[in-house]
């Protein structure tokens, strides 16, 4: 699938060129998305993206289009989009049309991009699998019967299986890294605050980032140069200025110092993804990195610390969603307290409402203590904890995942089971730091692996620089 | 046995800023239902608050007005309940660190004495919206919600039980609305909600000092709402208390029409806010520059200017009172002091002609055209018998009408007062003439008649002759006749 691939500025020149114009890019990738089976959109635009890709190239030929003009790019269901239907995976939105373009919608039209859908997504962003949709689970692009990993299935199997260039998602546990890895693509969670969330359907607010998907390394920095940056309606983005993500990003990696934590390669993993894991670090070190051991303690905790923020961020969040002013109401309703609980029994699916119980369970007097102050108080060691490793080493590289792409079906029963498939992922955004998954080979069922590069804050184009040495060396 | 009531107000203050807490709609009152409403307050799917700072400037300008100890650094919570005119399911309000707390406001009693009421805190909060279950607009089973007022600042500011009758709630409300009015940060207008008001409310036997089971009593729309309600409820656990029962912890509903009050719901079924940090929103920071910045740019507080009038001017208390009461027209009222000699006399035009034109046209003290200067010109034109009181009055309101200088109101008026002794000759001469009759009764010692030829003068000279000079010329020749 990637050979034949090109990246967004190859694309862009042959734009420029006259050799092809944004309307046939988007017409053929509207084309491969009707033909696809991998249920990787909930609602397709095809006209819209059409109209706009026709705009681009009356842009290109006055010599006035943005900086992705053309660029098709799929937007996780998740981001509120003006006047088309937002339904963020779940029933109880089925009929929402919004109102508003989110940030960085506003910041694709602007540069002209060309959004050519709206992909599914585990409800709410709750799941790693996507078969927590209301629209039907996704099938992984390298093997049907897999899942694509998730929240994010749906962005990422279309980049992957080339029903677009690039994606947007979301990461609040890993929802971006962890279908990367598993679909056999890049995908960056960026510093929290990097992006505007505004338009972002909230899941846990202080987890909550705007992530990447895309086949190559520099359509991610050029996603995220237009993407970056403060934005006046989101009070938790940052002001820290963007730096030119390409500048360094063929930089190399001579005497970096690489953080390889102890806690990351022990039980649990695929030994073949340990394995092509450490191929890659001696492959660094043999071209000039330092490897540095490190410990990582609270890795143990990570789990049980996101799970109890996420949840109780969540069971908040989602009280918005109460029938009364838009999408989806029961029917036949007595009263307001039926109203409420129909309507969202209803409405939510078993994963959404699980996780509503438990953390609506974490805020109530008596329980608060216990567990969500304990639960920021593992949040700040988790915190001192890559504080202190970044002491020693710019980057921390490990497994993204445990395991490789697991069956449709086979933990959907088990929560338990798939929360664990977020291990390697949680810490970061307990920490707020950045991290990018690109793919490093495949494992014996020919299922992509990922690795994942964790940088301290604001440290984007290193996480680039790092990962265009690993893809274009391709160790 | 005796009990004595123990009262604490929680009273919520809507801001009087342009827009809303967290987004940029307008917060004006009375607009058509849902049009005042954006993405933001109506807490669609995605969206984000951004702080309003004029928000927390105008909390640490109440904060700082009643003595309390400002947070430099104070945290956003989301109260969490469902209700269908609070769109995102939450509040975002104020718990565990509010941006003021610890301070105090001095009511005065009934009899004159001054009581200090502690304030446990004051924080900042949305509103929510207005829900309409009026069967006049609405189906049976049926309520529409009104969203315009959701995300309207408000502060709460929390009292300690501090108050221990009816009058002294009604005292310190009192004081509140005094206070947010003087500080130009809420109407304080109840009726129209932009101030509320609810009490805690217990008994405990008279000479201890513990804490009796307490009621909470809601939806007082009035200050003698407020007062009856209370009173009410200590009659209702006093008889309770008397016949041996037990007060059950409840929240009541107070029903101004029929006067009693009905219970809403009782400790059991009290919610459980689950209250945590607003994710989407940064600790509220007021460093100390700015602190100071807004203490420097505080008005003269009442309870400061009370006391330097009291000490300064020879005016009763009541007078004080009532002219300090408005900020606008104690402002009026404070510049006036400082351009004329008697302040009594000044306080008595205020109260009296000031007052009188404000009320009948119905006008803000700033919409009166007379200014304090213009003011001290006419009480000066009186002084020095230029014109008479009377053609005082009708100066006044020409001016206040009109804006333009009392000595052109005084001649356009044509009030000038004759002290001209020549012409004043004039006019007594045409009196005696006219009147021998009553000429000779004064002179055989009816002295009563000179008030008649007085008057007569008076007239003569169509109210503009200078009284003083005309009852001494009069004097003058009447005696001469005399002799």
């Amino acid at each position: 699938m990637a050979e034949s691939r090109q990246t967004y500025q190859q694309i862009q020149s042959r734009l420029n060129n006259g050799e092809t114009t944004s309307e046939k890019l988007a017409l053929q990738y509207i084309e491969k998305i009707n033909k696809s089976d991998l249920n990787a959109f909930i609602t397709v635009l095809d006209e819209r993206a059409l109209d706009k890709a026709r705009e681009v190239d009356r842009k290109i030929q006055s010599g006035s289009a943005g900086p992705l003009a053309g660029m098709v790019v799929a937007v996780k269901d998740i981001f509120s989009m003006n006047k088309v239907r937002t339904t963020c995976g779940s029933k109880i939105l089925s009929s929402y049309i919004a109102p508003y373009d989110a940030h960085v919608v506003s910041l694709l039209e602007k540069a002209d991009a060309v959004i050519v859908g709206k992909t599914n997504m585990d409800e709410f962003g709750m799941g790693s699998s996507t078969e927590n949709s209301a629209y039907g689970s996704v099938k992984n692009p390298h093997d049907p019967d897999r899942i694509p990993g998730g929240s994010s299935g749906g962005s990422a199997a279309a980049v992957a299986a080339d029903l677009a260039m690039t994606a947007l998602g979301s990461d609040t546990g890993g929802s971006v890294r962890q279908p990367a890895a598993l679909c056999g693509i890049a995908g960056l969670r960026p510093t929290y605050g990097r992006i505007s969330r505004y338009g972002l359907i909230a899941f846990a607010s202080s987890l909550d980032t705007v992530g990447l998907f895309s086949q190559f390394v520099s359509d991610c920095a050029d996603l995220l140069q237009v993407l970056a940056g403060e934005d006046g309606n989101d009070s938790t983005s940052s002001p820290v200025a963007v730096p030119d993500y390409h500048e360094n990003i063929e930089q190399g990696i001579k005497g970096l110092r690489v953080g390889v934590p102890e806690e990351y390669f022990r039980g649990g993993l695929d030994s073949s993804i340990r394995e092509s894991v450490q191929n890659v670090l001696q492959a660094m070190e043999k071209e000039g990195a330092v490897l540095q051991p490190i410990k990582l303690p609270m890795t143990d905790y990570g789990i049980a610390t996101y799970y109890l923020i996420c949840t109780a961020e969540a069971s908040s969040n989602l009280a918005r969603y109460d029938a009364v002013k838009y999408g989806f109401r029961a029917s036949d309703i007595q009263d307001l307290d039926q109203m409420y609980l129909d309507s969202r029994h209803d409405g939510f699916g078993d994963e959404v409402k699980r996780r509503i119980m438990l953390g609506t369970y974490v805020l109530s007097a008596g329980y608060y203590d216990a567990y969500y102050i304990k639960a920021q108080k593992c949040r700040t060691l988790i915190q001192q904890d890559f504080k202190k490793a970044f002491e020693d080493c710019d980057v921390i590289i490990g497994p993204t995942t445990p395991t490789t792409a697991f069956k449709l079906g086979e933990k959907v029963d088990d929560p338990m089971s798939m929360y664990l498939s977020d291990i390697y992922t949680v810490t970061a955004p307990l920490a707020g730091l950045p991290a990018i998954s690109i793919p490093i080979g495949k494992d014996d069922s020919n299922l992509p692996i990922g690795i994942q590069i964790t940088s301290d804050a604001f440290q984007e184009d290193l996480l680039f620089r790092v990962a265009n040495w690993i893809e274009t060396s391709n160790p | 046995m005796k009990f004595e009531p123990v009262i604490g107000l929680e009273v919520h203050a809507q801001l009087a800023t342009n827009s809303k807490i967290f987004c940029g709609c307008s917060t004006q009152f009375g607009a058509e239902p849902n049009t005042q409403t954006c993405p933001v307050c109506l807490g669609l799917p995605g969206v984000l608050p951004v702080l309003n700072e004029k928000v927390v400037e105008y909390a640490v300008r109440m904060g700082l007005a009643v003595n309390c100890e400002i947070r430099e650094k104070s945290i956003l919570a989301r109260k969490n309940y469902f209700y269908p005119d609070l769109p995102k399911g939450y509040q975002i309000s104020q718990y565990e660190e509010p941006i003021c707390e610890h301070g105090r406001v001095d009511i005065q009693l009934e009899n004159g004495e001054m009581k200090r009421i502690r304030l446990t805190r004051i924080h900042i909060e949305e509103d929510a919206g207005k829900s309409i279950h009026d069967e006049a607009f609405v189906g049976k089973n049926e309520s529409l919600v009104d969203v315009n007022r959701c995300g309207t600042p408000l502060i709460e500011i929390v009292s300690e039980p501090d108050m221990h009758s009816p009058q002294e709630a009604y005292q310190y409300l009192t004081k509140i609305r005094q206070m947010v009015r003087w500080l130009g940060i809420c109407d304080g207008n109840m009726e129209e909600g932009s101030l509320r008001c609810d009490a805690n409310i217990s008994l405990r036997p008279e000479g201890t000092t513990g804490l009796g089971v307490k009621t909470e009593l809601k939806n007082m729309n009035t200050f003698r709402g407020v007062e009856k309600a209370l009173a009410y409820e200590i009659e209702r656990q006093n008889e309770v208390l008397q016949s041996g029962g037990e007060i059950v912890q409840q929240t009541l509903l107070w029903d101004e029409a029929a006067e009693t009050a009905h219970s809403m719901r009782s400790k059991e079924e009290a919610h459980d806010y689950r209250y945590f940090p607003d994710p989407d929103l940064l600790p509220v920071i007021v460093e100390k520059e700015w602190k100071q910045s807004i203490a420097d740019s505080l008005p003269e507080l009442p309870d400061v200017r009370r006391t330097r009038w009291l000490s300064n001017y020879d005016i009763p208390v009541y007078d004080v009172d009532l002219l300090n009461s408005d900020k606008g027209l104690s402002d009026y009222t404070d510049k006036l002091f400082g351009v004329v000699n008697d302040s009594k006399t000044a306080a008595n035009w205020v109260m009296g002609d000031v007052l009188r034109f404000i009320n009948d046209q119905k006008i803000e003290i700033h919409d009166c055209k007379a200014t304090p200067d213009d003011l001290a010109k006419i009480i000066q034109l009186v002084e020095k018998d230029l014109i008479s009181r009377s053609s005082g009055k009708k100066v006044f309101e020409e001016v206040a009408h009109h804006g333009l200088d009392p000595k052109k109101a005084v001649e356009k008026l044509g009030l000038a007062q004759v002290s001209d002794s020549g012409a004043l000759d004039q006019y007594i001469e045409d009196v005696i003439q006219n009147h021998s009759d009553e000429v000779e009764k004064y002179l055989s010692g009816k002295d009563k008649v000179f008030g008649f030829l007085m008057g007569q003068v008076m007239q003569a000279s169509k109210g503009k002759a200078n009284p003083g000079m005309v009852n001494q010329l009069l004097r003058k020749r009447l005696e001469e006749l005399k002799s």
